[in-house]
């Protein structure tokens, strides 16, 4: 940055304390930064977090292991159907309940659905925050064709609450899948569009490209998951590595890109997004017959004892620990949820970022707020 | 108008002034002009901003693949009246620690620039409300005061976000008038006079946009720079400064803002018009349609840019200003000049 004076002959300059958010229009929810500013340049940042604490690990406690399924839906919001996929297989473990076929594929289709509406949202979110806001208009309307597919099926557009212990709540509706196939058609044809539109725009690449690089061994030591992770090179996702649910069934590739700055973070939803309209094809192509919920009892009583899952989900790997105790209610229950692992590398980018720069850097790692505060 | 000078005897009575003076210095007549001249630039405004304003959200609409505002009246044309009366209506908040000056002052001045402005353009022969013959320079000045006033409401509310807005546009306006500047003096040399109606009178066989087309380019992206449009709207960046300098104004001291910003998009457009499109020539149709109809052309294409592109990074801004615009701008100039003179020797005006 060395474009900018700092300190001019006889000027002295002075640091000032910048308060960016809770209540600010591109943090994203209520995260707020404490920053040291010298003029445009950021010297230290800080993470403040929880003014969106809702104490769900004390509430999990408080009510059936069936009650809090709907709960989980609340951490991160914008890919709200996934969110309950690692605490049914960690249910689904404590009871071991075989989860019908079919149920598994639903599950596939919805999550993988879910993803490309959730890396929709990122990418017109982030370059909303670069000003542009006739691409985001782009990408939420191919947004818009999703959630009306995930609401044919589930009910609900935002918080959907589909996936049971045991299974699914309910079927495909009649039709549905010609009418999926034809609608992920159009969100690529948008995205196409959206891709014309900012991947190659002049200000863009000048402004994402090598701004706040994450080196791989680095995204390691601060836990990154998910596309942030593979966007610094670093080929590790879940449905590959050790996959949970039908994934080992389908060929799709793992994205990764080599640098791991602003730019590739971006690019590398692009990619996923493609890549999971491939798998959504496979999987809609080869879906069983079948049940689509296990026997589970009304009154659930799981054998004393623990269980783990994680998924990726589509901010990174999701994780859930539920400790059960034998009665109708867990001990204990904590997540590890991707969004809170994935800001603790703010702190050690932003210095020496420009305030622009160091939105668009918070933007490119897309954590939900319901995600880190909990 | 025996009565007008009644009046204006008694406005002088009342500031304690000798009777005598204005009336005698000025003839009636002419201080009726100022007033109709200055009432209708008033009204010229705020319909062109009204107009500006429903453009710019139905422009947005098509560009976005959405409607834009189609309820109010016919094709959503009342919009605009509609949501100004609600802003009337809103509530004057204003900041414990302002400087209260300074705060009240900055929205009245920016409205003040604006409508001097108008009185500068010739929207046809005969229709030029004030004609001087340093037009240009005059225009270049009163509208690099718009920087006060932005800096005024910056300093004066007494929030960072506000301070970091207002400094951002004084840094920004000022370096890009020099190459506004460099490419209008080309258009001068040619032309050989300051006054926007001689300028545009003379281009009545060719338009100077096709004489200086380098200079058009740079003219149009200082334009964007000096409106703070898209992507230069660095000043109201919401996704960094909430809104920018105008971020504690609220009620009619927004509104201003808001008219002021609209205000100066027409009459740089129209300046753009004036200098590279022949003004108010045309045929067949009135010359002032014709100057209406090309700045509106000219807004157009400004809206077009400003929903398409990105913000720029300030300090690439100032790069590009400095590194590029400038010596591009320098180059033109040059060549310019260099062209005049062979041009001269050409048709024989001088002699080796």
């Amino acid at each position: 940055m060395g474009d900018f004076i700092t300190e001019a002959d006889g000027l002295e300059t002075q640091e000032f304390i910048l308060n960016l958010g809770p209540q600010h229009p591109s943090t994203h929810g209520v995260y707020r930064a404490r920053l040291v500013m010298d003029g445009e340049i950021v010297v230290s940042a800080e993470n403040k977090i929880g003014y969106l604490h809702r104490g769900m690990e004390k509430i999990a406690e408080g009510i059936t292991y069936a009650q809090f399924t709907p709960y989980t839906t609340r951490f991160d919001y914008v890919s709200g159907a996934m969110q309950p996929w690692a605490w049914c297989i960690a249910l689904e473990k404590l009871g071991n309940t075989a989860v019908p076929e079919r149920a598994e594929y639903l599950r596939v289709i919805v999550g993988e659905f879910q993803r490309i509406a959730s890396h929709l949202v990122m990418l017109g979110s982030m370059v909303l925050d670069f000003g542009a806001i006739t691409p985001w208009t782009y990408v939420f309307n191919a947004r818009e064709e999703v959630l009306d597919l995930l609401e044919a099926v589930t009910g609900s557009r935002l918080l959907i609450n589909y996936f049971v212990n045991g299974g699914v709540n309910a079927d495909l509706p009649e039709g549905w899948i010609p009418k999926a196939e034809k609608a992920l058609d159009s969100v690529l044809k948008r995205l196409d569009d959206f891709d014309r539109m900012v991947s190659g725009n002049e200000i863009f690449v000048g402004r994402t490209k090598g701004i706040a690089i994450v080196t791989g061994p680095e995204a390691i030591e601060y836990g990154i998951t998910g596309a942030s992770l593979r966007a610094s090179g670093l080929k590790f996702d879940l449905r590959k590595d050790s996959p949970y649910s039908v994934y080992d069934r389908f060929d799709f590739e793992v994205q990764t890109l080599p640098t791991g700055d602003n730019f590739d973070r971006y690019m590398l939803r692009l990619l996923e997004i493609r890549e999971c309209a491939k798998l959504l094809r496979q999987a809609m192509k080869t879906i069983p017959a079948g049940d689509i919920r296990a026997k589970v009892a009304k009154v659930w009583r799981p054998a004393a004892a623990e269980a783990y899952a994680a998924i990726e989900a589509a901010r990174g790997i999701m994780g859930y620990q539920v400790v059960s105790d034998g009665s109708t209610k867990p001990y204990r229950v904590h997540m590890r949820s991707p969004s809170f692992c994935n800001i603790g590398i703010i702190p050690a980018k932003a210095p020496g970022l420009t305030l622009q720069d160091f939105i668009s850097f918070i933007a490119s790692l897309d954590f939900v707020l319901g995600d880190i505060d909990r | 108008m025996e009565f007008l000078t009644a009046i204006f005897n008694w406005v002088q009575t009342l500031l304690g002034l000798p009777t005598t003076s204005l009336a005698d210095a000025l003839p009636w007549w002419d201080i009726l002009w100022a007033l109709i001249y200055f009432v209708g630039a008033l009204i010229l405004l705020v319909i062109n901003v009204i107009m500006l304003i429903w453009i710019e959200r139905r422009a947005a609409g098509f560009f976005q693949e959405r409607v834009g505002p189609n309820r109010v009246g016919p094709f959503g044309l009342l919009q605009t009246i509609n949501d100004t009366v609600k802003l009337l209506g809103k509530e004057w908040i204003m900041p414990a620690s302002a400087d209260r000056l300074v705060y009240l002052i900055a929205p009245l001045l920016i409205v003040t620039v604006s409508v001097t402005m108008y009185g500068l353009l010739p929207y046809g022969p005969g229709l030029t409300p004030v004609s001087l013959n340093v037009g240009i320079l005059f225009f270049l000045a009163v509208s690099s005061t718009n920087t006060i006033s932005v800096l005024m409401a910056g300093w004066g509310s007494n929030n960072k976000y506000s301070l970091l807005g207002g400094m951002r546009t004084v840094a920004q306006i000022i370096s890009y008038e020099i190459p506004m500047a460099l490419s209008i003096i080309g258009i001068v040399m040619i032309t050989g006079s300051l006054d926007l109606g001689k300028i545009a009178t003379a281009q009545s066989h060719v338009w100077n946009v096709f004489i200086q087309p380098v200079a058009f380019v740079i003219f149009v992206i200082s334009a964007l720079a000096e409106l703070t449009k898209s992507p230069f709207d660095m000043t109201e960046a919401e996704q960094e400064f909430v809104a920018g300098y105008h971020t504690e104004y609220s009620g009619i001291r927004f509104t201003l803002f808001f008219m002021g910003e609209y205000a100066n998009l027409f009459s740089m457009s129209a300046l753009g018009v004036v200098l590279f499109f022949g003004g108010s020539n045309g045929p067949f149709l009135p010359p002032w349609v014709w100057f209406i109809g090309k700045t509106y052309v000219f807004i157009l294409f400004m809206l077009w840019v400003r929903w398409t592109f990105l913000r720029i990074r300030v300090d690439k801004m100032m790069k590009f200003n400095w590194k590029i615009l400038i010596p591009i701008s320098l180059a033109n100039l040059l060549l310019t000049g260099v062209g005049i003179k062979i041009w001269q020797a050409a048709t024989g005006a001088i002699r080796w």
